[in-house]
């Protein structure tokens, strides 16, 4: 936390406060101040930096110290409406200044065109609620350009035949390459595809005040120690901060937007560390609390006025969720990779981005990776053969040749939206403040599964090609847990099918706007985060123009 | 000029990025601590038992060396996971105190039950141990998670054991587990916290995205 911060307090009437500080909040919170506004950023989780962010993989991956907590937040999951949820951790999200881009794999794809204008180029779908955005790849170009110079992104322009257009190259060379990035390129070229260098949000060169990546080999699911991991809490909140007009006010749970008379948010009533309520004030309120929690906190805050949940009058907050399709085919080569040194992923390919429904039976499209996202512990519960047994010599044995010689290819698809997919409350479990617990509704679109299994036999044929001594899938299943949350509070033209505006505000309350993963309309093809940030600095600036023109002051 | 430029541009970062410059800048200074504080560590008087009696520990001692034998190379028994465990069950889980509590008992009368007249599990052979042990494995060998994320309802005394023993193996040896860094010397991961390619054997001579394209683009060519 930098000394410069101001401390608002909850009576003065800032002018945003924001809700969440991730990928979508840390920017929004960074552009809104810089444009001489005055904002309050309110994070349930704890504010952590560097020295805070270690390598034990107990704390982090079984006591969720970065991410939302299942004790505190339980959850209960179902396939469809008519079931009765059962308690079961449905997500994971991060829970700290900075948000899921803490701890996240940092691969940064754009969308391409397609994804915006998908709906009209295969119209309909039968049993998905796919529709067309209501801006384009055109639009939001030259914000992608802004995520890569300003919050820091490595690749190589021109290196994808499929990428859409840009108007400048990367701000820095990409990161160098792993032994899976060398043996998955060769074999795709072998087999006539086009793989190219993953654009990575993380750093090749070193920022002012922030490191170049020192390949630790702890980056899926830790905070960087060295801030080369290009998450809002180092690209985006520490430039909020020196402007010294946004406060970032960490452990603030924020359980209700509250609504004067005249149907205007007047601010977000929150508990503290020490579960007080407060309300902080505000001339307007932008949501950025993830594709969960943003339609929960809707649902929470209804009101005489919107019965259903704020700003639901389409009936769509929480609705149309997508958690993005895909899987891993994970093969063992004879000679050490060592790809547990460094960050995840160094090659993509997006050959299959587009692919001719017609032909192949089914919609979507995906890209795939070679990675290795394994820690020594995770990889002893997820990285050996399955019919290893699970403890003994031979599962010692297994560990002690396999860790240095494994490598994965991840397969990222579409998710159609599904209108039944959804985040509501649990009309029986609460959280540990009291409040409905998160429900979570999915079954997937059978396509996506065809999909995954489709993309799974392109990574099998990329282990054949590349000499894989062994090699495994499973066939594609329905998902029931998510960490790529999107669709609950689409964007849209007409107030009857959608809940934000091309500006981000919500059709019923023009002082509340939405910006997240729930905005997005389609799912893209597996890498959200970039749309976000893209979309976040977007949002600022239209944001910043209906303040100007006297909009959000009624 | 350059210098002044780059100066301003450090100074406007302000204190929070400051720090984070120092980080990088002196990272290798900060390994020498850390790997300082690590021989402080283990140069203290040997660890005692908060958790388990010490006939307890020998149990479970005993079964973490069939989760992870020693052999050729260290087990869960060098790696001194007992102790892990026993850490953990005071601090980080408590709530499975309750798991090994009733356990092990559990097991030992089971022990009595397979082999009667002996009732502790440290005294029979390993083979009678692995015998003891596949019957309360009962999960299907493909049944296994993706991640490392033990179920709220892993109440499964050995499920439990196994996972612990995994964990105080693997873990980074600066946070209290894997003795002597024995797990990450079985499965080959240098104890660094920084690497440099090339990583391993297939990045080696990799002559960059450009030149590879090229070179396959010829050969494509020949053929």
């Amino acid at each position: 936390m930098t000394a410069d911060q101001p401390k608002y307090k909850t009576s003065d009437e800032v002018d945003f406060v924001i809700v969440g500080s991730g990928a979508a909040g840390g920017v929004l919170a960074k552009e809104l101040s810089t444009n001489g506004f005055r904002v309050v950023v309110l994070e349930q989780g704890p504010y952590l930096t560097e020295a805070d962010f270690t390598h034990n993989e107990i704390e982090i991956l079984a006591l969720d110290k970065l991410t939302n907590h299942p004790k505190l937040q339980p959850t209960t999951v179902r396939k469809t409406p008519d079931e009765k949820a059962r308690p079961q951790r449905a997500l994971v999200y991060g829970r700290c200044v900075g948000g899921t881009s803490v701890h996240f794999t940092a691969n940064f794809w754009r969308f391409h065109e397609i994804d915006f204008i998908e709906g009209r180029k295969v119209g309909s779908v039968p049993g998905s609620t796919l529709v067309d955005w209501p801006i384009t790849y055109a639009d939001l170009e030259p914000y992608y350009t802004k995520v890569e110079w300003e919050i820091g992104v490595s690749g190589l322009a021109g290196a994808s035949p499929f990428d859409p257009p840009r108007s400048k190259p990367y701000p820095m060379p990409p990161l160098p390459v792993k032994s899976s990035g060398v043996l998955f390129e060769r074999a795709a070229r072998k087999l006539g595809w086009h793989p190219f260098p993953a654009p990575m949000a993380i750093l090749s060169q070193s920022r002012p005040g922030r490191g170049a990546c020192v390949q630790c080999g702890f980056c899926l699911g830790f905070g960087c120690e060295v801030g080369a991991k290009s998450s809002s809490l180092v690209a985006a909140i520490r430039v909020a901060e020196r402007t010294g007009r946004c406060e970032i006010r960490p452990n603030s749970y924020v359980h209700r937007i509250e609504l004067n008379s005249n149907g205007r948010a007047v601010g977000a009533l929150y508990f503290d560390e020490k579960r007080n309520t407060h309300l902080q004030r505000a001339k307007a309120v932008v949501v950025c609390a993830n594709g969960a929690e943003t339609p929960r906190l809707l649902l929470l805050s209804a009101n005489k006025q919107f019965p259903d949940g704020l700003a639901n009058s389409s009936g769509l907050v929480g609705k149309n969720l997508m958690f993005n399709s895909g899987g891993t085919v994970t093969g063992v080569y004879e000679q050490p990779l060592n790809d547990y040194k460094g960050y995840c992923v160094s090659r993509v390919l997006h050959d299959f981005y587009e692919l001719d429904h017609e032909k192949v039976g089914f919609h979507g499209g995906g890209g795939l990776d070679a990675r290795y996202d394994f820690t020594p512990i995770s990889f002893a519960f997820g990285g050996i053969p399955p019919e290893t047994p699970r403890w003994g010599k031979e599962f010692k044995a297994a560990l002690a040749h396999n860790f240095t010689r494994t490598m994965e290819i991840f397969c990222h698809g579409t998710s159609l939206p599904v209108e039944n997919n959804s985040f509501s409350l649990d009309p029986n479990l609460k959280d540990a403040w009291g409040l409905p617990a998160l429900r979570l509704t999915y079954k997937d679109h059978p396509d996506d599964l065809k999909l995954s299994n489709w993309l799974f036999e392109r990574a099998q044929a990329i282990h054949e090609a590349a000499g894989a001594v062994k090699k495994w899938s499973f066939p594609a299943q329905e998902q029931q847990f998510g960490v790529h949350l999107l669709g609950t509070c689409r964007m849209g033209n007409d107030a009857k099918s959608s809940v934000i505006n091309p500006d981000h505000r919500t059709h019923d309350v023009k002082n509340l706007f939405l910006c997240d993963g729930s905005s997005l309309v389609t799912s893209g093809r597996g890498q959200p985060t970039m749309t976000i940030m893209a979309l976040a600095f977007r949002a600022a600036d239209r944001i910043t123009g209906l303040a100007k023109h006297g909009e959000l002051t009624a | 000029m350059e210098a002044s430029v780059s100066r301003r541009r450090f100074l406007a970062q302000g204190a929070g990025g400051l720090s984070a410059v120092w980080v990088s800048a002196h990272w290798p200074a900060l390994l020498a601590a850390a790997t300082h504080a690590r021989h402080a560590a283990q140069s203290a008087a040997p660890a005692k038992f908060e958790f388990f009696a010490a006939e307890e520990a020998k149990e479970i001692d005993a079964i973490t060396s069939r989760i992870i034998p020693s052999d050729e190379t260290p087990g869960a028994h060098e790696a001194g996971v007992v102790y892990f465990i026993d850490r953990g069950l005071t601090t980080f889980d408590v709530d499975n105190q309750k798991t090994y509590r009733e356990g092990l008992p559990e097991l030992q009368a089971r022990v009595t039950e397979m082999f009667p007249g002996t009732s502790k599990f440290s005294a029979l052979t390993p083979e009678q141990q692995d015998e003891v042990l596949h019957s309360f494995d009962e999960q299907s060998p493909h049944g296994r998670q993706r991640r490392f994320r033990p179920s709220q309802g892993a109440q499964n005394f050995f499920e439990t054991l196994r996972q612990h023993t995994i964990a105080g193996f693997l873990i980074d040896p600066d946070y209290g587990g894997n003795g002597d860094g024995a797990g990450w010397k079985v499965i080959g991961r240098a104890r660094e916290y920084m690497f440099q390619p090339p990583f391993g054997y297939y990045d080696k001579g990799y002559p960059g995205w450009e030149l590879a394209a090229k070179e396959e683009m010829k050969e494509a060519e020949k053929k």
